[in-house]
């Protein structure tokens, strides 16, 4: 473990928001999880128009609600009142959870407190921590989602790496996810291993490499 | 004809016995059936097993039913972070819980409604979820059994029922609701409207009529969180 964390600047939670929304293709169906996912839809680039998915039964989810919009039966998966686009749906939670687990999604971008160098997820409990964790949409995402982001810093409050070789938290899926964007860097999951792909400015191989647990490759 | 309106909310929740099985719909604050959620604390019905997507919130949803102690095992994908009756009562030990995966504890509950005995799925292997589960390798996968949720009852919540009992429901105030309609052996549902047979274009119906045992008027609490 580094004794000094290297003191370069780190991409702030919405600039890996917007680094992510960079990484949606365009006419994607997209399911946005808890915490810095869910700042994605505010970050898009120009030009790319993006369906997005909640896990309570909407397909064509829009901006969130204003004040005086707000509908208290038209909210998102983590209950605030949003809006729809023309052409939205409504459809009950199993056909929801149909569209993630039957590989019916384009991407998922979830959270995460550590990710494996094989892609093995844990983002649903901390161990020694109270209470019995929160798995809900998570699980089935994780499992069925054609390509699986995750958006996390780094490292843990105390510096500690949250991307390590074997996962030590509860895990919620094996193998599934495919990228993994960070406060510093842009890394894929592929056979050979841990790709770097893009790095914060300033950032070297070997600054990151200090704050991974797992080996990187270029 | 069946008559499946009843005049009041508590005896739309009459002769629930102690020990039931409920399904309870509702989601984000939407779609919770708060009015026999209230019927239900009044008749004080005990040692239930609840089936809902999460624990209460605040003082709304499920949580009066924790806070006068009613539930003894919950089934749910996400407590949830302000399910305080709940977590005050599981770590006195006075509630148990199995958590289950969102889209698994739906399809759980499908397969009761479809006559299935179960089903095999990736979602959850090498997990928690997994620990007692039969596990196999299908299509070079592995995967788990998971087995049917039955209900002994399912309080819904609607936007308009005719007196048949066929159900529509307003936005995203959908999600559990048609899917625990259909898998209880009773279903009580409160609703927004009741209108006029008829009223509602088949092509409109979401929940078919032979799913339904029980409807109400909901007065009261429309979001309880």
């Amino acid at each position: 473990m580094p004794a000094e964390l290297p003191s370069k600047v780190r991409w702030t939670r919405e600039q890996i928001a917007q680094r992510a929304g960079r990484e949606l293709p365009d006419g994607a169906y997209v399911n946005l999880g808890w915490g810095i996912p869910n700042l994605i839809a505010d970050y898009l680039p120009d030009g790319i128009t993006v369906y997005f998915h909640s896990e309570n039964g909407i397909l064509g989810m829009g901006r969130r609600a204003r004040p005086g919009e707000e509908d208290f039966d038209l909210v998102d998966a983590m209950k605030v009142p949003v809006t729809l686009t023309p052409g939205a749906s409504f459809f009950h939670q199993a056909d929801a959870h149909l569209m993630t687990r039957g590989g019916h999604l384009d991407v998922a971008v979830l959270g995460a407190f550590q990710v494996s160098e094989r892609g093995d997820l844990a983002n649903w409990k901390v161990p020694g921590t109270k209470g019995v964790g929160a798995i809900g949409g998570a699980m089935d995402i994780a499992a069925g989602t054609k390509r699986v982001i995750v958006c996390m810093e780094h490292t843990t409050r105390d510096g500690q790496p949250k991307i390590v070789r074997e996962c030590t938290y509860p895990l919620t899926c094996l193998e599934c996810v495919d990228t993994i964007v960070t406060d510093v860097a842009v890394i894929d999951v592929t056979e050979r291993g841990l790709l770097l792909r893009d790095m914060a400015p300033g950032w070297s191989a070997e600054d990151v490499q200090e704050l991974t647990a797992a080996r990187l490759i270029r | 004809m069946r008559q499946k309106v009843f005049a009041t909310l508590d005896t739309a929740v009459d002769g629930i016995p102690d020990g039931a099985r409920i399904m309870f719909g509702g989601f984000g604050g939407s779609g919770f059936p708060n009015n026999l959620i209230a019927a239900l604390v009044r008749r004080g019905t005990k040692e239930i097993t609840a089936i809902s997507n999460n624990c209460g919130t605040r003082e709304g949803e499920l949580s009066p039913l924790f806070k006068s102690g009613q539930i003894r095992h919950v089934i749910a994908a996400f407590p949830g972070p302000h399910s305080f009756y709940f977590q005050e009562r599981h770590a006195k030990g006075e509630v148990t819980i199995e958590l289950v995966p969102q889209g698994i504890l739906c399809e759980r509950m499908r397969a009761a409604a479809a006559g299935l005995l179960g089903f095999y799925t990736t979602v959850g292997v090498a997990t928690e979820v997994a620990v007692g589960k039969e596990e196999r390798v299908l299509d070079g996968k592995r995967c788990i059994l998971e087995r049917p949720i039955h209900a002994d009852y399912a309080f819904i919540k609607a936007d308009k029922a005719d007196a048949l009992g066929n159900l529509t429901y307003r936005l995203a105030a959908r999600n559990f609701n048609p899917i625990m309609a259909m898998a209880a052996t009773t279903t009580i549902v409160e609703t927004e409207e009741i209108v006029p047979i008829g009223a509602i274009a088949p092509e409109i119906v979401v929940t078919p009529a032979i799913f339904v045992h029980r409807i109400v008027q909901a007065e009261g609490i429309r979001y309880a969180s």
